[in-house]
């Protein structure tokens, strides 16, 4: 018991490195943020883009969705990282990170949500195109509100199981929660760092994982 | 463009990673054998667990599997592997990515199975209990079999995210597909590996995709 | 009325017996106090208006409710109190629901046989046999592979009724069978519920079939705020109802 507080809940570890752990839950928290506001905003914008059933939108659409839903982020993620330099793009590894979650992300919400336009009952365009409404209008007013709505728990959990995913940043150096713990382990030749770490991560996220449960029971359908 | 072929589709380079990512594949598969199981089984364990009349167990259920779904896989696989020595419990590798993986995959596989169970109506428990079935029997016989094709695409999409899981196992140098392509990359400066890699991954998840999209919308209909 | 020895297990004993059942959901009381004796063979109607605690008693009679107080006696062994074996004596009480809860992923045959393999222990080919002939009993033995989706409404109520009739059960209990069906269905139903009884099958049933009753029934209850108000022969129930209650309920039905 000794050795395990002693390695695991150190004091004088735990108080030394949690001002730079609390620096990576800022960079991990900033990265969550960006990632589901842009993932998603993307994501419902190819949904809406397939609604108007081209050939020519659909058909890349689709292929990029099933290969960023396929692929492992951690191999897009290397991919990127190594990869890009090599040919001249130059990017942080933040910003590699933030764009490969989104991209990831973007193509779960783009099938999450086209599930939800798919879904919403043909009567309602029909109602509103027998106003006069126009496509456009109809699809942002009338279904894209309702088809959203239905979505919100499988989007919720989605977005939490790729914000969890900034983890994957540490193998890149991203100084988030992981990568600065990873680097305080080695430092300070403890595990305290790492407990602080997974403490984090739940204090983050499991108000979100609880939050989802919620939705969950107020949004799906009966039976669903 | 040119140098985008030479750094992405450099066929030389690929073919002389391909042995050695071939082999990862083969761990990577090896990895999917022994984690899908375990974390299906120890899933039904907690689902179970989370719909139970007694109290005590639903709350332990449904903290287990709360606690795990908060926690990134990765924070966890590196908390064991890198952690567990400073215990003094030297692992291997493959142990703790299948204790890592089994936590999180039960807590992933527990969510969609609770879902299952919680979609059977409260009438075919009931029907079954009516004829002496004991409730072991109503949940193997009657209540699970329904469950379980209730949350079929749910069940197989998680199978193809748990496949994508196992390329963490290369961060504690697991020697799985992405490890194997990540070695042969840092020794060529070359991403083709890497592309190699990917393109294995969707070779095996790709058509899984496409399933789980058919049976998506048969349900939905 | 038989007399129903306390002791259990006599042959004169009521094929169901029920003694001072009480029942609450939090601070309703459902049922205060409910004695009822079921003899061999009789038919037993529960009529009242809903929220009279005729469906909860009928559930208690299988403890898919469990009753708060007062015993429930199967041929005169005790189905309610400590050590007794539940799934055994559940096998003796058959139970036919209103929303007729088949399996969905098992034919009408194997609705029919899942208990008597699993609980019975009959072989596949021993226990097939008996379930045609009880699906042969409620006129569906050619819809044996057939699946719930498959079936009528009607149907699906008959296969229910032959899941409960294949083990045999000493007494059944009808909870609204035909409440979910289709007025064109219920027809159906009703004629192979009268064939059941006509074998000699003891039968407790709630239900709305007014005419069915009036018709079929041995014996009329009429329940009220969770007490057994009135019983009788149909006739005398239906005809010439001495409490003021039961005749409130029934000029309700009459218009």
């Amino acid at each position: 018991m000794e050795v395990f507080l002693d390695q695991f809940l150190n004091p004088a570890v735990l108080a030394k490195y949690t001002p730079l752990i609390l620096k990576g839950a800022g960079v991990t928290v900033l990265l969550s943020v960006l990632i589901v506001l842009a993932g998603i905003a993307l994501g419902t914008a190819l949904a809406c883009l397939r609604a108007y059933r081209i050939a020519a939108l659909s058909l890349p659409i689709v292929i990029y969705a099933d290969i960023f839903r396929a692929l492992p982020p951690l191999v897009l993620i290397l991919l990127a990282y190594f990869g890009l330099p090599n040919v001249g793009v130059l990017l942080s590894s933040f910003t590699v990170l933030f764009l490969i979650l989104t991209l990831v992300l973007a193509a779960f919400a783009e099938e999450i949500v086209w599930a939800g336009i798919t879904a919403t009952p043909k009567g309602q365009w029909e109602a509103a195109r027998s106003t006069g409404l126009t496509f456009t209008w109809t699809l942002g007013h009338v279904v894209l509100p309702q088809a959203l709505r239905m979505v919100i728990p499988p989007l919720t959990n989605r977005a939490i199981a790729i914000t969890k995913m900034t983890a994957l940043g540490m193998v890149i150096g991203v100084p988030d929660i992981l990568g600065q713990a990873t680097t305080a382990q080695s430092f300070s030749a403890n595990a305290s760092p790492l407990t602080l770490a997974a403490v984090a991560y739940v204090i983050l996220f499991l108000p979100f994982v609880i939050a989802s449960r919620w939705l969950e029971a107020r949004f799906a359908p009966p039976g669903a | 463009m040119e140098a985008i072929l030479q750094q992405f589709f450099n066929l030389d380079i690929m073919a002389k990673a391909l042995p050695l990512v071939l082999k990862g594949l083969g761990v990577t598969l090896l990895i999917c054998a022994v984690v899908i199981p375990l974390g299906a089984l120890g899933g039904l364990v907690f689902a179970i667990g989370s719909v139970a009349k007694n109290r005590a167990v639903r709350w332990v259920s449904i903290a287990f599997v709360d606690l795990f779904r908060a926690t990134p896989p990765l924070v966890l696989l590196i908390f064991i592997y890198a952690g567990l020595p400073f215990a003094g419990l030297k692992i291997s590798p493959f142990a703790a990515v299948t204790v890592g993986f089994f936590l999180n995959n039960s807590a992933y596989f527990a969510e969609i199975f609770r879902a299952g169970l919680l979609s059977v109506p409260k009438g075919q428990g009931e029907a079954a209990r009516s004829t002496g079935l004991t409730g072991a029997q109503t949940l193997l016989w009657v209540t699970l079999p329904q469950a379980v094709r209730n949350v079929l695409p749910d069940l197989l999409s998680n199978v193809v995210e748990v496949v994508k899981l196992t390329s963490l196992a290369s961060v504690v140098s697991l020697g799985e597909m992405l490890h194997a392509a990540g070695l042969v990359r840092s020794v060529t400066y070359n991403a083709s590996p890497l592309v190699l890699a990917a393109g294995l991954y969707l070779l095996l998840l790709w058509p899984l995709v496409r399933v789980i999209a058919r049976f998506e919308r048969r349900i939905a209909s | 009325m038989a007399s129903v020895a306390a002791s259990g297990g006599a042959a004169d004993a009521a094929a169901l017996s029920v003694r001072a059942l009480h029942k609450s959901f939090g601070a309703d009381e459902v049922l205060k106090g409910i004695d009822l004796d079921v003899r061999r063979g009789e038919m037993v109607f529960v009529l009242g208006p809903s929220g009279s605690g005729k469906s909860t008693m009928l559930r208690c009679c299988n403890r898919l409710e469990e009753p708060d107080s007062g015993e429930v006696l199967v041929e005169g062994d005790r189905l309610t109190g400590p050590g007794v074996n539940l799934n055994r004596m559940r096998q003796r009480i058959g139970m036919v629901f209103q929303s007729f809860n088949l399996y969905p992923h098992l034919s009408a045959l194997g609705n029919v046989t899942l208990a008597l393999r699993r609980v019975q222990g009959m072989a596949k080919a021993e226990a097939e046999a008996a379930g045609i002939e009880a699906l042969n009993r409620v006129g569906l033995s050619d819809r044996a592979r057939h699946y719930p989706s498959q079936l009528s409404g009607g149907q699906q109520q008959r296969v229910a009724i032959a899941r409960a009739l294949a083990l045999k059960p000493s007494v059944m209990l009808f909870d609204e069978p035909t409440s979910a069906l289709d007025p064109e269905l219920v027809g159906d139903v009703l004629d192979v519920m009268r064939d059941v009884a006509g074998q000699g099958m003891t039968m407790l049933v709630v239900s709305h079939e007014m005419k069915f009753a009036r018709d079929a029934a041995d014996r009329v209850i009429f329940m009220d705020g969770g007490v057994i108000v009135e019983q009788g022969p149909p006739e005398q129930v239906f005809g010439a109802p001495t409490e003021a209650r039961t005749r409130a309920f029934l000029s309700r039905f009459h218009g």
